[in-house]
């Protein structure tokens, strides 16, 4: 084990574990400005009541992402400096963008709306919530730009004197392919996560209270969760099958390492699960589609994919001798947990609707289970996500630039890395449980009471309660 | 003016806004059980930093963020060699921005009290280590040939750093007790009020030892002049204190951390990470920055964004202006 090993386990913990926080902050943060909208056009309380409940369940979960925000952008210059300084050029840009752009809109206007309920007229106070929402969903762009170029790289040139890349076009980085479709996949797979927390928290409500006067309130909720998650795992897989074939393209050791496909096969077909002798050399059992790797690498059921031997061969040859091959095991079931963890959020979320159809109300005990562990499946299916495209990159820590091993910082010793890693792996095992611990008591609390308190004439101004206080 | 002089100025700006701003909300922190006898009165003093903690806080993400995209050099060997303090530094803004949002989640006192203790360790923490790491900036690490940071932790705990860290603590604390006194109403006011008088001389004391430090390790016509308005402006606020002109007291304190700040940038530029080891290893303006085009870019991306976000920012504590007290905390 050296700081090189560590330094990549924190990222992974810390990044995985940051983005646990962050998609429910970007499909959350929008579900909510809905819910409000509609509050504001039809004047239906009901909606008011979900507002706030959902509003509640969102900030719990958007402070835990915001400090480990910080953690992200301070983390390439303490481990990876040899990194920040090889990109400093192309990638600060967009990370100083994100932070003037999007996150102090996010972060104003959150607390204008956490606290502006009494203090900001109803149209300033709705208007606060999507603008936190915008800031929100645009720092995901500025973010996977960066991450994008890191798969991708563009816009750039190799300075000859100093060695380092140097950014040439800022609008062709803006808009790496890569980006541009990483964009809608990551953010649709964000709202599967929120509309299943929807749907899950609605449809507790439902079956453990069915004669709650608030039933309604909820069966609307697991309505409009099921259907987020729906259209959220339609666009998915859309945006996921054009994400493939550019990765394809781009990355094309990515892909034959998605599929673990060693040799060169037109058509090439995607094995569904492959279970192989320990040292991996050897396949003992595999449940095949035909054509379907084909498909999805090139849109040709007949197209040629690429095995890992003859990539590896090839990049040998252009890059040098040295392995130039991932992880097989992790990137082949990676991918798998992320299709499989996804399309199992997907059928519990049609069970539900299917369930609830023309006002039943679902009492099946399974089905209340399968609703509880719904919000941990796209949660699954998003960290798994990750895990294969950034260990699908590897060895490269800018594909066919830089190493992940020549990125570390020299300066840093084992003994502090390993600090720094213990310290963020038991600080945010602690800070995770307090977390879910906090959502289950706000989710089981259920929706508040929105009457509004009267205002006598006799209370001074001054004197009123805040409508929100910490 | 070059761009590279452009973008240390606006960095210098950045962490400048960040610690006026952030100064206060640190201060407030701290003196949670000081000022805060129950727990109606400590949620008071919460609620004071409450809408805009976090928006403070962004401050230093564009700092750091812009230090990155402008001087990518100057953002690696500070961040990776000052290693442990940036660690606790982390640490610190993670307890404390949880806490913040989780404190008032719970009603058992036990709850309340833990968190209580993540604010108060979280906001000094930071207050403390935010001077050891600028003053080290002032004064110089080991940096090989490379740039590579080749001291360990012991170089950055020096006297003249640790007098750094006592001068924010302290700048922060009285900028909090100020703070707090102009946002709040009844008994809390008046023993922000008292304290922050009785806290000016000892503050005083260690921020012009401080900055008198600073320039005779390096200095510049500008830095003698920031540093002394800085020692006037902190005089000004106290005396205002005194005398219970709250908003006065405020603009002081605030001036004085920002000039504070601006001394350390100004004696300071154009180096922006000295070398004590080997002079090839300092790293400046020049050859810490990023190519010209990319500061073309962001210097475009600053001038159209940040107006709106100053305004937007302003705003807020517009609307959030009102004194609160006791009486407006609800039961619940």
């Amino acid at each position: 084990m050296d700081a090189l090993d560590v330094a990549r386990w924190q990222f992974g913990v810390t990044t995985v574990y940051h983005f646990l926080f962050v998609p429910l902050t970007i499909g959350l943060s929008v579900l909510v400005a809905i819910l409000q909208t509609l509050w504001r056009r039809t004047g239906n309380e009901r909606y008011l009541k979900l507002t706030k409940f959902y509003g509640k369940l969102f900030l719990i979960n958007f402070a835990m992402g915001v400090v480990t925000g910080i953690v992200q952008e301070f983390q390439f210059g303490m481990n990876w400096s040899d990194y920040s300084r090889f990109v400093g050029d192309i990638f600060g840009a967009p990370l100083a963008i994100e932070a003037l752009v999007a996150f102090f809109l996010e972060s104003t206007f959150i607390g204008l709306w956490i606290f502006g309920w009494d203090r900001l007229p109803p149209r300033l106070h709705l208007a606060s919530i999507w603008a936190a929402a915008i800031g929100t969903n645009l720092s995901a762009y500025f973010i996977l730009a960066a991450n994008s170029f890191m798969q991708n790289p563009v816009g750039y040139r190799i300075n000859p004197d100093t060695g380092r890349a140097e950014l040439t076009d800022f609008l062709a980085v803006l808009t790496n392919k890569v980006a541009l479709i990483t964009f809608p996949h990551t953010l649709a797979g964000s709202f599967l996560v929120a509309g299943s927390l929807v749907l899950t928290v609605g449809l507790w409500h439902v079956m453990r209270h069915p004669d709650s006067a608030d039933t309604s309130t909820y069966r609307f909720a697991t309505r409009f969760g099921a259907w987020v998650v729906m259209t959220s795992t339609a666009l998915v897989l859309i945006t996921g099958d054009i994400q493939g074939k550019i990765m394809t393209q781009v990355q094309p050791m990515k892909m034959a390492a998605a599929e673990g496909l060693y040799t060169t096969e037109s058509p090439a077909s995607f094995s569904v699960l492959t279970i192989g002798s320990l040292d991996g050399s050897r396949e003992l059992f595999a449940i095949k589609i035909p054509y379907l790797l084909s498909y999805l690498g090139t849109g040709d059921p007949h197209g040629t994919v690429h095995g890992i031997n003859d990539l590896q061969a090839q990049y040998a040859s252009q890059y040098g001798a040295g392995s130039y091959t991932p992880i097989i095991p992790v990137t082949y079931w990676s991918f798998r947990f992320m299709v499989g963890f996804g399309l199992a959020a997907a059928a519990i979320a049609l069970l539900i609707l299917w369930a609830q159809r023309k006002g039943r109300t679902p009492t099946s005990r399974w089905l209340l289970r399968a609703g509880l562990i719904l919000p941990v499946l796209p949660l699954l299916a998003n960290s798994f996500g990750w895990i294969f495209t950034e260990m699908g990159r590897q060895p490269w820590i800018v594909f066919g630039e830089m190493l992940t091993r020549d990125g570390v910082s020299r300066s840093v010793s084992l003994t502090e890395v390993l600090t720094s890693f213990t310290a963020f792996t038991l600080v945010y095992a602690t800070l995770a449980v307090i977390e879910c611990k906090l959502l289950i008591r706000y989710a089981r609390a259920g929706v508040p009471d929105v009457t509004p308190t009267p205002v006598t004439d006799d209370t001074d101004d001054t004197e009123r309660p805040l409508a929100f206080a910490y | 003016m070059d761009l590279t002089t452009i973008w240390f100025l606006l960095v210098a700006v950045l962490f400048t806004g960040y610690f006026i701003l952030e100064g206060f909300d640190f201060g407030v922190g701290m003196l949670l059980p000081v000022l805060g006898r129950d727990d109606r009165e400590r949620r008071v003093l919460i609620n004071t930093i409450g809408p805009v903690w976090d928006g403070n806080e962004v401050w230093l993400i564009t700092a750091v963020g812009a230090m990155f995209a402008a001087f990518p050099e100057w953002y690696a060997t500070l961040l990776s060699g000052f290693y442990l303090p940036m660690l606790l530094i982390l640490l610190a803004l993670i307890a404390r921005g949880v806490a913040f949002e989780y404190r008032h989640k719970r009603p058992e006192a036990q709850w309340k009290h833990r968190w209580d203790t993540a604010i108060v360790v979280g906001s000094l923490v930071p207050a403390i280590l935010w001077g050891v790491a600028f003053a080290n900036i002032l004064r110089g690490v080991p940096l090989d040939a490379d740039h590579e940071y080749a001291g360990g932790l012991f170089n950055l705990l020096n006297p003249y750093a640790l007098l750094g860290g006592a001068t924010t603590a302290a700048l922060f604390l009285t900028h909090g007790a100020v703070f707090i006194a102009l946002k709040t109403t009844g008994d809390i006011r008046q023993r922000a009020g008292v304290l922050a008088v009785r806290l000016g001389a000892g503050t005083t004391a260690v921020t012009v030892a401080f900055l008198a430090w600073t320039l005779t390790i390096r200095a510049s016509a500008a830095a003698v002049v920031l540093a002394a308005g800085a020692a006037l402006a902190l005089l000004g606020g106290l005396a205002a204190a005194r005398v219970r002109r709250e908003g006065w007291a405020f603009t002081g304190t605030a001036a004085a951390i920002g000039l504070a700040v601006a001394t350390l940038f100004a004696a300071l530029f154009p180096t922006v990470l000295p070398s004590t080891l080997d002079p090839a290893g300092t790293l400046t303006a020049t050859n810490a920055a990023a190519t010209p085009y990319t500061l073309t870019i962001m210097s475009w991306v600053a001038v159209l964004f940040t107006p709106i976000v100053l305004a937007y920012q302003g705003w807020t504590y517009w609307v959030f202006r009102k004194r609160i007290g006791v009486a407006n905390i609800p039961r619940h």
